[in-house]
This record gives C-alpha cells, sequence and structure tokens, in this order.
C-alpha cells in the first residue's frame, strides 16, 4: 500500500506544481503587459525571426512595461497552419499578432479569429502607400481589412539558359502558347536525353505548390475558371480544366517533367532547386519570385552562378489570347487576435513591424514583391537580386485563389486530379469527371455551377 | 456498526480517487470528447470553428458515400492483419523460439539487434525505414551492388514498404513476450511427452502452444491495437499516397481534421478506428477466456 501512495503524492504534486506554473503568466501587474507573436521559422527561412526580432527591439524601447514574447513555430506552411489554427481555437491560447497566409484569411475571418483593423488604419498613414492588389488580401468577405500583407509573390517560368541554349532555343526564351513550351521542351529532350526539359508539379505531395505553381498556371491560361466570383460558386465541367490535366499528361507520358515517382515525393522541390536547375539538369520549372532567396548568398542552396545562368519567363496563356500570360499570387500577412487583451498595443507592435525599414530588410533578405510604394523604389530594393524587375513585372497578369472557407478541399480535389492523370490512373476526361463529383458531394450541389 | 464500516470502507477509496481522476481527465476525456465532436461540424477554421453545430449522424452518413473511407478501412485492416497479427506475431514467436534452442552468444546478439530496432523512437525508425526504402535508399543500393535494379519502393509498393518497416519495429515486443512465455513452460511436460513418442511438431502444437495461449492472446491485442493506431511510420514513408493507397484510418482521420480543418468528419474516422479496435479485442478477450473452460 506504501509504494502506490507515495506515487500518488508524487504525482499530486507534480499536478499542483503544473498548475501553479500553468497559471502564473495570467496575472500581470497593469503595466506589465505582454504581447505574444506567432510566426513561422525554419532552417532555410529565418527573414521573418530577424525581422520580429528587430521590431521587438524597438518596440519595447518605445513602449516601457510592454514585454514582447516571441514563440515561432518551427514547422512547414501545412504543419504551421494546422498548430495555428488550434492555437487560435481557444482565447487562452490565441496570440496577439500573427503571421497569417493570405489563403487562411477569409476562412479565418468567418471564424471570429481575426481583428478588424479598419479603424487603427485609419489613423495609420502607412497604409497609404500600400499597393491596392495586396490590400485586397487582407480583406475578408464583408469588405473590411483585417490582415496587413507583408509582401507579395509572383510565379513564372524559370529556365536554365545554357541548357536552352544546348538544344538550339534562342535566349531570352518566351513561349507564346502551351504548344511552344512543349515544343521546346521535346527539343531539349533531343538534345539531351538525361536532362528535364520542363517540370511542372503535380499531385498531392506537393501541396499547395501543385496548384500554385502548375495547375493554375494551365487553368487560368484557358477560357475557364476555378471559381465564378459572381455567382460564388466553384464551377465543373469546364473544358479548360480536361485540357489543363491533358497538357500535364503530356509532360509526364512524355518523359518532358520529372518521373512520376519523383512528383509525388514532397522534397522534390529541394531538388528542383539544389540539383536539377544548378547542375544544368532542368531546362525550366514553374516556380515562384522567391527563388533567387534560395540561391542568393546566405540561401539555403547558394549558387553563385544563379544571375547569369538563370531567366524568366511568362507563362502562356493555351492558344496565346490575352492577356498573354498568367501568374498567380499568394503571400503572407500579419494579422491581429480577435481576442487580444491590448488590442491598440498589439496593432502598435504590427506597425512597428512593418514600418519602411524592417518591410525593406524583409522583402529583400525573403526575395519577396514589395507592396509598400517607398519599399519597391528603394534601390536596395531593384538590387536585391537580378530578376525583381522580371517578376514585378508578372503583377499585372497575376490572380488570387478564390480563399474561402471551402478553398482547401477544392485545391485538394484538384491535387487528386493531378496525381491520377500523371500515374496514368486515370485519363484527363475521367479525373475531371472525379473531379465534378468530389466538388459536388464536398460543397454541395448549391456551391456548384455546371459549365 | 454497519454504517460505520461502510464509512470506513469508502474512506479506504479515497486514497485513489486523485488518481480515478486523473485518469479520467486525461484518458477518459478526450475519448468522450472525440465522440462528442464527431456528432457536430466542428473545424478548424470558417464559420464552424468557434460555435459548431450538432449535426447528428450527418458525419457518418458521409462516411458511406465517401469513396476513400471503404478504401481505407480495408488497408487498415491490412496492414494490422499482415505487419502485427502476421508478421509481429510469428515472425516473434519463432525468433524467440529460436533463441530457447540457440547458444547463448547468438541468441543475446539476435536480441540486442531486434530490440534496437523497438528502442527508436518511432520518429526516427520512420525516417530510417525511409531511408532504407526510398529510391536512392540502402535497399536500392544494395541490389544495385548485387547487380540488381530495385524499384522505387515507397511508390510501387507503398504497402508492403509500411508493413515490412512495421514489422521490423514492432517484432521486438512479440519476442519479448514470448520468450518470457516459453521459459514459463514447464520442462517436465514436454519431456513426458517426448517419452511417448509425440514429434516436435506435435509438442509445439497440442503442448507449448496450449500452455502459452494466455501469453498469444494478450500480445495479439497489444501488437493489434499498438498497430491500429501508427500514424508516424505512414505519414513520414508516404503520407498515405501515393493515391491514397497507404491511407489508413489513422493518417485519413489526421488529413481530414487537420489539412482539412474538417474536426467533426475526422472525429467520426477515428471513432470507427476505437470501433475496430474494440471489435479486435472482443475476439481476443474470448480467446483468453477460452483458457478457463
Amino acid at each position: 500500500m506504501h509504494r502506490p501512495a507515495k506515487l500518488l503524492v508524487a504525482l499530486l504534486s507534480a499536478a499542483v506544481l503544473l498548475a501553479t506554473s500553468a497559471c502564473s503568466p495570467e496575472q500581470p501587474a497593469a503595466e506589465n503587459r505582454t504581447l505574444k507573436i506567432v510566426y513561422q521559422k525554419t532552417d532555410s527561412f529565418t527573414a521573418l525571426d530577424t525581422l520580429f526580432k528587430d521590431a521587438k527591439k524597438d518596440f519595447e524601447a518605445a513602449n516601457q512595461g510592454t514585454t514582447v514574447e516571441l514563440q515561432p513555430i518551427e514547422a512547414n506552411d501545412d504543419d504551421y497552419g494546422t498548430k495555428l489554427a488550434l492555437a487560435l481555437r481557444s482565447a487562452e491560447t490565441a496570440p496577439d499578432v500573427f503571421y497569417e497566409d493570405t489563403f487562411k484569411v477569409r476562412s479565418d475571418v468567418d471564424a471570429g479569429y481575426l481583428l478588424k483593423l479598419d479603424s487603427y488604419l485609419e489613423k495609420w498613414d502607412d497604409w497609404k502607400i500600400y499597393n491596392e492588389a495586396a490590400k485586397a488580401a487582407g480583406t475578408g468577405d464583408d469588405g473590411g481589412i483585417y490582415a496587413v500583407p507583408l509582401g507579395t509573390d509572383t510565379r513564372g517560368i524559370w529556365y536554365n539558359k545554357k541548357v536552352l541554349q544546348k538544344a538550339g532555343i534562342a535566349v531570352p526564351w518566351q513561349p507564346r502558347t502551351w504548344d511552344e513550351i512543349l515544343d521546346a521542351a521535346r527539343k531539349m529532350k533531343a538534345a539531351d536525353p538525361s536532362v528535364i526539359p520542363f517540370n511542372m508539379y503535380a499531385g498531392k505531395a506537393s501541396g499547395e505548390g501543385t496548384v500554385m505553381q502548375s495547375f493554375y498556371e494551365l487553368l487560368y491560361g484557358t477560357d475557364s475558371e476555378l471559381y465564378d466570383q459572381q455567382e460564388k460558386k466553384w464551377v465543373v465541367g469546364s473544358q479548360g480544366f480536361t485540357d489543363s490535366l491533358a497538357f500535364l499528361k503530356t509532360l509526364y507520358d512524355e518523359k518532358l517533367a520529372v518521373t512520376p515517382a519523383e512528383a509525388l515525393d514532397a522534397n522534390v522541390w529541394k531538388k528542383v532547386f539544389g540539383e536539377w536547375l544548378p547542375q544544368g539538369k532542368m531546362g525550366a520549372v514553374v516556380e515562384g519570385s522567391y527563388s533567387p532567396s534560395f540561391w542568393q548568398k546566405g540561401g539555403s542552396y547558394e549558387w553563385a552562378g544563379y544571375g547569369e545562368d538563370m531567366g524568366v519567363a511568362k507563362f502562356p496563356t493555351q492558344h496565346g489570347q490575352e492577356p498573354g500570360g498568367v501568374s498567380m499570387s499568394g503571400g503572407w500577412t500579419l494579422a491581429v487576435g480577435a481576442d487580444s487583451k491590448n488590442p491598440d498595443q498589439a496593432f502598435q507592435f504590427l506597425a512597428t513591424a512593418l514600418n519602411k525599414k524592417n518591410s525593406l530588410a524583409f522583402t529583400v533578405a525573403s526575395s519577396q514583391i514589395a507592396v509598400r510604394s517607398d519599399v519597391a523604389a528603394e534601390p536596395d530594393y531593384l538590387a536585391a537580386n537580378p530578376f525583381v524587375k522580371d517578376v514585378s513585372e508578372l503583377v499585372s497578369v497575376t490572380h488570387y485563389r478564390p480563399a474561402t472557407a471551402d478553398y482547401p478541399r477544392i485545391s485538394a480535389a484538384v491535387q487528386v486530379a493531378t496525381e491520377a492523370v500523371i500515374t496514368g490512373k486515370f485519363s484527363p476526361q475521367e479525373a475531371a469527371e472525379q473531379y465534378d463529383k468530389t466538388i459536388r458531394d464536398q460543397v454541395g450541389d448549391a456551391k456548384v455551377l455546371q459549365k | 456498526m454497519g454504517a460505520r464500516k461502510s464509512v470506513r470502507q469508502q474512506l479506504r477509496l479515497l486514497p485513489v480517487v486523485p488518481s480515478v481522476l486523473l485518469l479520467l481527465l486525461f484518458l477518459a476525456a478526450p475519448v468522450v470528447w472525440s465522440f462528442h465532436a464527431s456528432f457536430t461540424n466542428a473545424a478548424l477554421t470558417g464559420q464552424n470553428a468557434r460555435n459548431p453545430a450538432w449535426t447528428g449522424v450527418d458525419n457518418y452518413a458521409r462516411l458511406l458515400t465517401d469513396s476513400a473511407f471503404p478504401a481505407s478501412v480495408v488497408l487498415t485492416v491490412v496492414f494490422v492483419v499482415a505487419s502485427a497479427i502476421v508478421g509481429q506475431n510469428l515472425l516473434g514467436l519463432l525468433i524467440a523460439g529460436l533463441m530457447t534452442r540457440a547458444r547463448k552468444p547468438v541468441s543475446a546478439v539476435v536480441g540486442t539487434v531486434v530490440v534496437a530496432a523497438w528502442v527508436l523512437p518511432e520518429i526516427v525508425a520512420a525516417f530510417a525505414a525511409y531511408a532504407y526504402f526510398s529510391k536512392d535508399g540502402t535497399l536500392n543500393q544494395l541490389l544495385a551492388g548485387a547487380g540488381w535494379a530495385g524499384a522505387d519502393w515507397l511508390y510501387a509498393f507503398p504497402m508492403v514498404a509500411v508493413v515490412l518497416a512495421n514489422i521490423w519495429r514492432g517484432t521486438a515486443f512479440s519476442m519479448l513476450v514470448y520468450r518470457a512465455a516459453l521459459a514459463d513452460v514447464p520442462q517436465d511436460i514436454s519431456e513426458a511427452a517426448l517419452m511417448d513418442g509425440a514429434s516436435g511438431r506435435q509438442r509445439l502444437v497440442f503442448i507449448t502452444l496450449p500452455l502459452i495461449r494466455s501469453s498469444i492472446a494478450t500480445n495479439l491485442m497489444l501488437v493489434t491495437l499498438q498497430t491500429l493506431a501508427v500514424f508516424t511510420l505512414i505519414w513520414v514513408m508516404t503520407a498515405g499516397g501515393p493515391s491514397n493507397t497507404s491511407t489508413t484510418l489513422p493518417v485519413l482521420a489526421y488529413q481530414e481534421a487537420f489539412k482539412f480543418g474538417d474536426i467533426g468528419y475526422g472525429t467520426a474516422i477515428a471513432s470507427v478506428l476505437i470501433v475496430l479496435g474494440l471489435v479486435f479485442g472482443i475476439a481476443y478477450v474470448r480467446l483468453l477466456k477460452g483458457d478457463n473452460r
């Protein structure tokens, strides 16, 4: 009887200890306020960590008695989103200021997680110099602004000039139609069969990469669309959807892209940036404007020659129809938690983190496209890498995802369709039919528009 | 007198109360919460995130129309039968049986090798298995050394790869259980049977196995429940792919609850998993009870 009793006492005292330590931060003195900041940090993405450390220093110096508590989450995008969402579910754990993906803004506004910032932004002079398109990224369904963008990005074709030249393709290269891409890729394959001529991601493993850096470039360049903005409904049965899948099938069947097995490895992008492009084993890939951040000094895959060897082209529309190119944009924002006990201070911190000095440093370090006009005009920004001008021009043909609460399911269904096509499980027609059925099942017939 | 006695009896229970409360709080409460959530439209984000509504059996009705679900149940059963009931269990018994015959150094070395996989944290074991089966992994390098071209195992045979990995990781547990059980089998019965002219196989089937039946049942129960819940190993090796061909119920539940933010539906899948565990559990309890007849 003795030993279990001792154990029990030990357990109980442990529980009491835990309880007291959990309670202690609950009673801050009146002046001793704490702001909790949650954001993402990975071994190849530390720019944000630097930004917040600088902002913390500035802010604490200007606001005596307020402590800024930085809580970086070390995880990939998906896992970061999950952890943040779990923290936001309860007012006890919700952060005051956090790093929020633009495509989650609307559904998190629906959930009541984000504080409406309109009244604060009115009084914040810097807000006037933000790019209008970027402002839209932080807008909720009610038209209010709930998040302030840190930067944005675009997507285009990144090609290795040496590989193209070896195949007799003149650089700078700018394909006008999908067929011109296939022609060039076939030439590269013929010139050197060991080369991966033109990669576009596919399958579930690459997650949002599959849709943002591949499928949407195709679909938004056809005459069809994913989501009808007026009707607020998801489009099914469109010709463009099947055509886009058929294009991917051609790429993969003719071995113009990576093998299906490689495409279904979640780490394929690391090989693209770290091995294939620098070593001249890949002709081109559809990737984001942030690509130079991997190659520049201090990046994960330093490559001194990328400025000379690489080129950027616009992704063409299907038959070269207007506007002649397609790009997708995403990007991240900062938001204030709806349950923040010190919303005024939280917004002030957000404003400090996004002031000109901090924004400039972050935009340059992470190869973002500037959303503040004063940052965009800075020589440091324009000289950050040789491609700033090219990728910034893509803003004119860019699209944003229809980021409603249903969006993650739609995106997943698209990823499944691409995977079924490149693995040969379904024909493009069958995969499109399967997609239509999945969408109807998951969002309901009322939110679907048959084309 | 009687009243005082019962009060004393109840007081005697007092020291147990905190531990029972802790058990209820940390073990029973999450299960109850999960069951409750499976009848709501609770979500990670969107309108239902903070104020989930009661939706009755909607989530379970959706399971019946979801084509991914039956496939996932089949894969889960295949995974459990192949890697736990057949793989870990039989291999564990075989190794334990051989070890009782082997010389001491041999059995020590074998024991260490087998247990090594088991003491690794699950995430480390999962990465080791990934490194072994992946396209440029150890297995293919060994095969290339022998002049054979390997396949891309995780892509071409994902279930085979995760089943083998789980056998590798979990066999040690069965081996330890059976070593202890075999050590308890009285030598004299076996020797008496030998005197009666029973062959080795007959002694195994009619003497040893019946004697260790309760160990078999206990072991089956434990490895089955453990294997039903395996998530990290599969998530790291294949993430349920390609095209859901290795998506067992825990992986499916995780995808629905956290990737799509549909906690209600995810917990419904988790509840099915609990029921599946109960079915296996009841079968083994029956096997155990058979002992007393």
